[in-house]
């Protein structure tokens, strides 16, 4: 778009029509496909037969897409005008992207326990009504949460792989747009459910104001938006431009932000805690995979060349990052909160494969953000089955003695939860031992020092869960394990056979980041 | 008159907006101040576009501004039904989740 605007100001009065791939851009284009079709089908289609038909809907064009990934993984190079890189690493994470949002399908989808799923009746009804307590045991269910859910997965996808700020910005928004809706249609809690829409919303829009800002300078400094040509203007700089640096930490706040990283996780807890449980599993894995997409090519790539610049806030940042994460994760007596928390800790130990700045650690940043995503979806998967009266018991006292109630279920929350620690024989182990590798030789062992430290100390807070649950006796009147229907139980064996495999034989997947690893300019 | 100037103007209104955010209580005013930060933005890239000579600009301009109504859609939505749960648009009482 761009592009065709440059060409028609220097000919006046001829536009070049710009080409477009279709094959490379088909995964995108399928994924929207599906949107906009659940659209119509939100029209058109009898409302005893939408939430099957949205389902497969979402469900087919998100295997159909990371068919067309698989088929497009040998292609590398920029597409639509340049405003789209296809690459390795944006290949790679699509694929990432795509596998969770399958695994996210199947928690929305999930109706264990019951017949309603995780979804408000209607999201209009006043909470506290009469008519709002019919609705709780309602078989309705707003269907619009699955073209949201696509039309934010294509997002991610196009912010992981835009090769302009521009095309950035609006598949920053398109990402995000939905997931606000989606934050505040919890069928329980209500008020809880609305308020982490209305705090994600308002923090969100925030953030990408000075996302466009730091744009608006980076403009203003290179006289074009395109990754590639940003790096040949900070090239050519005597490295002292106001505009170039001013609109770098504009842009950083943004995507640090979307990765939750300290100064700027606030509302990660309490997004996370409001939010409906799928749709905290969906936002945890999917937003980080795609806006650390966004922060690797914008900073590899835009600002590759000044670098020594930008490391010593990316130490500050990941140090902090990995502090407050852990240590705020210890005093959390909700469960949901403190995988938030947990959340903000493992956005520090990705930043430290960022900071390392070599292929190794784009490679090990890659493999972590897939790992951490299959292993945070099976946790949140658990979360959503363990419930009582009011819906999910997240408070921690009421996950004492779990492990003797349902053991299957106790013993697959243990094992994700070891493996969000990084212990060995479990994927967050290798993910870890990779980034840190890869620190310690692009110079930055000191953040592998406190990234060891930190990783004991959440280990900690994972223990106590454990022990809480296998070795306190079960309080009274406590929560009931919801028998997992398959969707659910379809969740949790993805989460296991992922954590387990990539845990015990990670070199495949291994090999196929490292290859994988280098951005196209 | 030097059109670096607006940028000037540009950077007072970002802050204003900025400021507004983080001051005041009622979520619709706040939402307004994000708005006056995107509308500096916009200022800004039609600014560079003018000193530098390249249409670019411009045309960011464009899709931010329908970026912008997007946005509205999407957050008056959610204000409202808070609103109407709470009989109050204030981002203060919003405060269930702590802790």
């Amino acid at each position: 778009m761009i592009a065709a605007a440059g060409v028609a100001a220097a000919v006046p009065g001829q536009i070049t029509t710009p080409v477009i791939d279709y094959r490379q851009l088909s995964p995108l284009l399928i994924v929207f496909g599906a949107a906009l079709l659940g659209v119509l089908v939100e029209a058109f289609a009898p409302a005893a037969a939408r939430r099957l038909t949205q389902i497969l809907l979402a469900g087919t064009g998100f295997v159909a897409a990371f068919v067309m990934v698989v088929v497009n993984h040998s292609f590398r190079g920029l597409v639509a005008s340049r405003a789209v890189a296809v690459d390795g690493p944006a290949l790679f994470l699509d694929g990432t992207i795509l596998l969770l949002a399958l695994g996210s399908l199947l928690l929305l989808a999930d109706r264990s326990g019951g017949n309603a799923d995780a979804l408000v009746a209607d999201p209009a009804a006043l909470p506290g009504t009469q008519e709002a307590s019919a609705l709780l045991a309602s078989t309705d269910t707003v269907t619009e949460a699955f073209p949201l859910m696509s039309f934010s997965v294509g997002g991610m996808m196009l912010f992981s792989q835009s090769n302009s700020l521009l095309t950035m910005f609006v598949a920053l928004e398109v990402l995000s747009l939905p997931l606000y809706l989606m934050a505040g249609l919890a069928r329980r809690r209500r008020l809880l459910s609305q308020e982490a829409a209305l705090k994600y919303f308002l923090l969100g829009a925030f953030s990408s104001a000075f996302f466009l800002y730091g744009l608006a300078m980076i403009y203003g400094f290179a006289g074009s938006v395109e990754l590639g040509d940003i790096f040949n203007a900070a090239a050519n700089t005597s490295k002292d431009d106001t505009f170039l640096f001013l609109g770098m930490a504009l842009l950083l706040v943004g995507l640090l932000f979307k990765i939750g990283a300290a100064p700027f996780q606030a509302w990660t807890p309490d997004v996370y805690q409001g939010s409906p449980t799928p749709v905290t599993a969906f936002m945890s894995a999917g937003t980080k995979v795609a806006a650390f997409g966004a922060l690797l090519r914008v900073f590899y790539v835009g600002f590759g060349d000044i670098r020594w610049d930008w490391r010593p806030i990316m130490w500050v940042v990941s140090i902090a990052t990995m502090v407050v994460g852990a240590v705020l994760a210890i005093t959390q007596q909700d469960i949901k909160r403190m995988l938030a928390y947990s959340s903000i800790a493992h956005a520090g130990f990705i930043l430290v494969g960022f900071t390392a700045t070599n292929a190794q650690g784009l490679a090990g940043t890659m493999f972590y953000l897939l790992t951490y995503g299959f292993t945070t979806i099976g946790a949140f998967a658990i979360v959503g089955l363990v419930r009582d009266g009011n819906g999910e018991a997240t408070h921690l006292s009421q996950w004492a003695g779990l492990g003797r109630r349902a053991p299957f279920q106790a013993a697959a929350f243990a094992f994700f939860l070891l493996a969000l620690a990084g212990i060995p024989l479990t994927s967050g182990f290798m993910a870890k031992f990779y980034v840190f590798q890869a620190a310690i030789n692009g110079g930055a062992a000191g953040l592998v020092v406190v990234g060891v430290i930190t990783s004991a100390i959440t280990a900690f807070f994972y223990a106590r869960v454990i022990v809480l649950m296998f070795f306190a006796e079960p309080v009274a009147d406590g929560p009931v394990v919801a028998e997992a229907s398959g969707y659910a139980a379809g969740a949790v064996g993805l989460g296991l056979a992922v954590t387990l495999v990539l845990g015990i034989v990670p070199a495949s997947v291994m090999t196929l980041a490292h290859n994988a690893a280098v951005f196209v300019r | 008159m030097n059109p670096a100037n607006y940028l000037v103007l540009a950077a007072v209104i970002f802050t204003i907006g900025a400021v507004g955010v983080l001051v005041r209580r009622n979520a619709i005013v706040v939402f307004m101040c994000i708005e006056l930060m995107l509308n500096a933005a916009n200022l800004t890239l039609v600014t560079f576009s003018r000193l530098r000579g390249s249409l670019d600009g411009q045309v960011i301009a464009f899709f931010v501004m329908v970026v912008a109504a997007a946005e509205v859609v999407v957050g008056l939505a959610i204000i409202v039904t808070i609103f109407r749960t709470r009989r109050s648009a204030s981002v203060d009482d919003a405060n269930l989740l702590k802790y």
